[in-house]
């Protein structure tokens, strides 16, 4: 229990204190890596509480693809901050009360929703898909996914297909003067738009170059 | 305080939460930090979701995180191909230079 205890309040402070940094650094791409950070902590997190599945798909799908994605984009796009050619932070001081205030509101009506939680019935009536301690998480997690939630899990693969398809057309960029494949016409070929016959003067090459 | 329970779970989502939130509003860079900002607010509904399904041996949290998970990498795929495509038209993302739409 006391290791838990320390890891928990090790790994918590280590994800809050990067959390912390991915708004606040200069730099974006210290940014990405501080959110690679969080992300590490908090799927450790998971892993200690015993959904160990779920911390295993994060460090997957955040870290090594949505991390990634992130520094892609940094590293494509020109944002480093010029020395000499500062943003007017005019409106930062604005900013920065505003978001407080709205931050602050904001956390205090959840430590209030949790403080409440002590009037809370009896949650554990609720359940309905109780944790079985005989099965691993991953097995108890596919045996409710692939049954009970199986439409929501294809719906889930059809927003990622949206998602994909949308990125794709949103970044597709038509090029000129560049050779590509045009399928239909390629197997549309037959033999009299193919097959020439040349007569070739002795001495002479063929041009057939076009 | 020795005996973590489901409170410090709450908390620690409850303070991600309202870090990304102010990372929206302080943010005077670019907009790629706000996208991080909104990751980080889906973390803490994924750490709200995860120990709750723990504490109340319910397995219905996880399997909602998955999809939470699903649609962050989705919004992120969209939302960073929607900042490449603004930087080609308008060659900068600070947050200052996109008012266009005179919001």
């Amino acid at each position: 229990m006391l290791a838990h205890t320390l890891l928990f309040y090790f790994f918590s402070t280590v994800a809050v204190f990067s959390s912390l940094m991915v708004i606040l650094s200069r730099n974006t791409v210290y940014s990405v890596f501080f959110l690679i950070l969080v992300f590490v902590s908090i799927s450790i997190l998971f892993i200690m509480i015993g959904a160990e599945f779920l911390g295993m798909v994060m460090l997957i799908v955040y870290v090594g693809a949505v991390a990634v994605l992130f520094l892609f984009v940094v590293m494509m796009l020109n944002v480093a901050e010029k020395k000499n050619q500062k943003i007017v932070n005019k409106g930062l001081i604005n900013n920065i009360s505003v978001g407080s205030i709205v931050g602050l509101i904001i956390f205090f009506e959840l430590l209030v929703v949790i403080g409440g939680w002590k009037y809370k019935g009896d949650f554990v009536s609720l359940s309905s898909i109780s944790i079985n301690d005989e099965l691993t998480n991953t097995h108890a997690l596919g045996n409710v996914l692939y049954t009970d939630y199986i439409h929501l899990f294809q719906i889930a693969g059809m927003i990622l297909l949206v998602a994909m398809i949308g990125a794709i057309t949103l970044t597709f960029k038509k090029r000129e003067n560049i050779k590509k494949q045009n399928y239909f016409d390629q197997i549309g070929r037959d033999k009299e738009s193919a097959v020439s016959l040349v007569e070739v003067e002795s001495g002479k090459g063929v041009k057939i170059d076009d | 305080m020795i005996e973590i329970g489901l409170g410090h779970y709450l908390t620690l989502g409850a303070i991600i939460f309202v870090i990304g939130i102010i990372g929206i509003f302080l943010n005077r860079k670019n907009v790629i930090i706000i996208l991080m900002s909104i990751e980080l607010i889906l973390l803490a509904v994924n750490i709200n979701l995860v120990s709750f399904s723990v504490y109340s041996q319910n397995l219905v949290g996880q399997v909602f995180t998955m999809f939470i998970l699903t649609v962050a990498a989705a919004e992120a795929a969209v939302g960073l191909a929607i900042i490449v495509i603004y930087y080609k038209n308008k060659g900068s993302i600070h947050v200052e230079h996109i008012n266009s739409l005179k919001g």
